[in-house]
């Protein structure tokens, strides 16, 4: 069942990462699941065309987190009507793997990193305009 | 059972079957619409975009000739099969009264488009939309959404998704063959909306 704080764009839907908790210095990992709508696919971060929109995720406000460096899944190549090559896409449930650190002088006490995921839909007939949806990870610095 | 029983089974089977099929998120092929008879064709709304020379282009002032628009951008990969085919129509018709226009909907414009175009050595004339343009033709989200246009400036078929090549082959043969309708109809977005199909 979708989590009540999943964030959802039209084609793919970013659920609830667990809150991550660290002391200072402290690396710390958060998992963010995703959901891609059945029938269709996302680019990978990688993309086999360079007209290709990938997917990526980038942070707007880490808080007293850093580095942000984001692990994305290893993507699946599949074959379309509309494309010559395999496609490297996600498509279905995946995970992206956020690696922060927590900052030398973070405060102790909750806090929030935000970013934006990006990607751009299709399925086996056409294509939809790229879209942003909101991730939030809470975290607590212990 | 019944003829009775058995004809209102049959009713609810159809019912459910309907809904599921287009309630599905699965996606479905593209439904490729015949060029409709003439009672049934709304005038395509004008509008006024910039081409790569900067100069403005109206739909309004391909009227009198068969125009394939095509709704399309560089990052979607269905549309650049239809490219080579749109190209090839534009070639073997240009002289014929028929030209395609390209929509493009990048964001950023002609920083993608222009080398695109290069590349695929586009020979006929693309502007830049917006979501005004699109909504205009019932809010254009898949593409590419590729609309036929006849000689009176109504929309004659649509396609929504990647289509068969001989869809567009024909239809615009179909156009070039037929008189200029009168362009009596009014356009609404209502209408437009009634034959856009959206996979959302």
């Amino acid at each position: 069942m979708p989590s009540l704080f999943a964030q959802s764009s039209g084609y793919l839907t970013v659920g609830e990462p667990r809150k991550v908790a660290g002391k200072r210095n402290a690396a710390v990992q958060a998992k963010i699941p995703v959901s891609v709508r059945p029938g269709f696919h996302v680019n990978s971060n990688t993309p086999t065309e360079e007209y290709l929109i990938p997917l990526k995720l980038t942070w707007t406000s880490a808080g007293a987190l850093e580095d942000g460096s984001v692990t994305y899944p290893k993507p699946s190549l599949e074959k379309y009507e509309f494309a010559e090559k395999p496609l490297s896409v996600y498509t279905g449930d995946f995970e992206l793997v956020a690696n922060f650190k927590v900052a030398a002088h973070a405060p102790a006490g909750p806090g929030a990193a935000v970013g934006k995921l990006r990607y751009q839909a299709c399925n086996d007939r056409a294509c939809f305009p790229p879209k942003t949806v909101d991730v939030t990870i809470p975290y607590q610095i212990q | 059972m019944s003829a009775l029983r058995v004809s209102s089974a049959l009713a609810i089977a159809l019912l459910v079957g309907c809904f599921i099929y287009f309630n599905s998120p699965a996606p479905r092929p593209a439904r490729s619409a015949p060029v409709k008879p003439d009672k049934d064709r709304h005038v395509a709304p004008d509008f006024a975009l910039k081409d790569v020379n900067g100069k403005t282009v109206r739909l309004s002032d391909y009227r009198g000739k068969v125009v394939l628009l095509d709704f399309w951008a560089t990052w979607c990969s269905p549309c650049q099969i239809e490219i080579p085919w749109f190209v090839d129509l534009e070639r073997k018709n240009k002289d014929k009264g028929f030209a395609v226009l390209g929509v493009s909907m990048d964001d950023d414009g002609w920083e993608s488009v222009k080398p695109f175009l290069a590349e695929l050595r586009v020979n006929y004339r693309v502007v830049i939309g917006d979501s005004e343009t699109a909504q205009l033709y019932g809010g254009v989200d898949a593409l590419p959404t590729t609309f036929l246009i006849d000689r009176g400036g109504k929309i004659a078929a649509v396609h929504v998704g990647l289509a068969d090549r001989r869809d567009f082959e024909d239809g615009v043969q179909q156009l070039l063959q037929s008189p200029a309708p009168a362009a009596d109809n009014s356009v609404s977005s209502a209408a437009l909306n009634a034959f856009t199909l959206r996979p959302e």
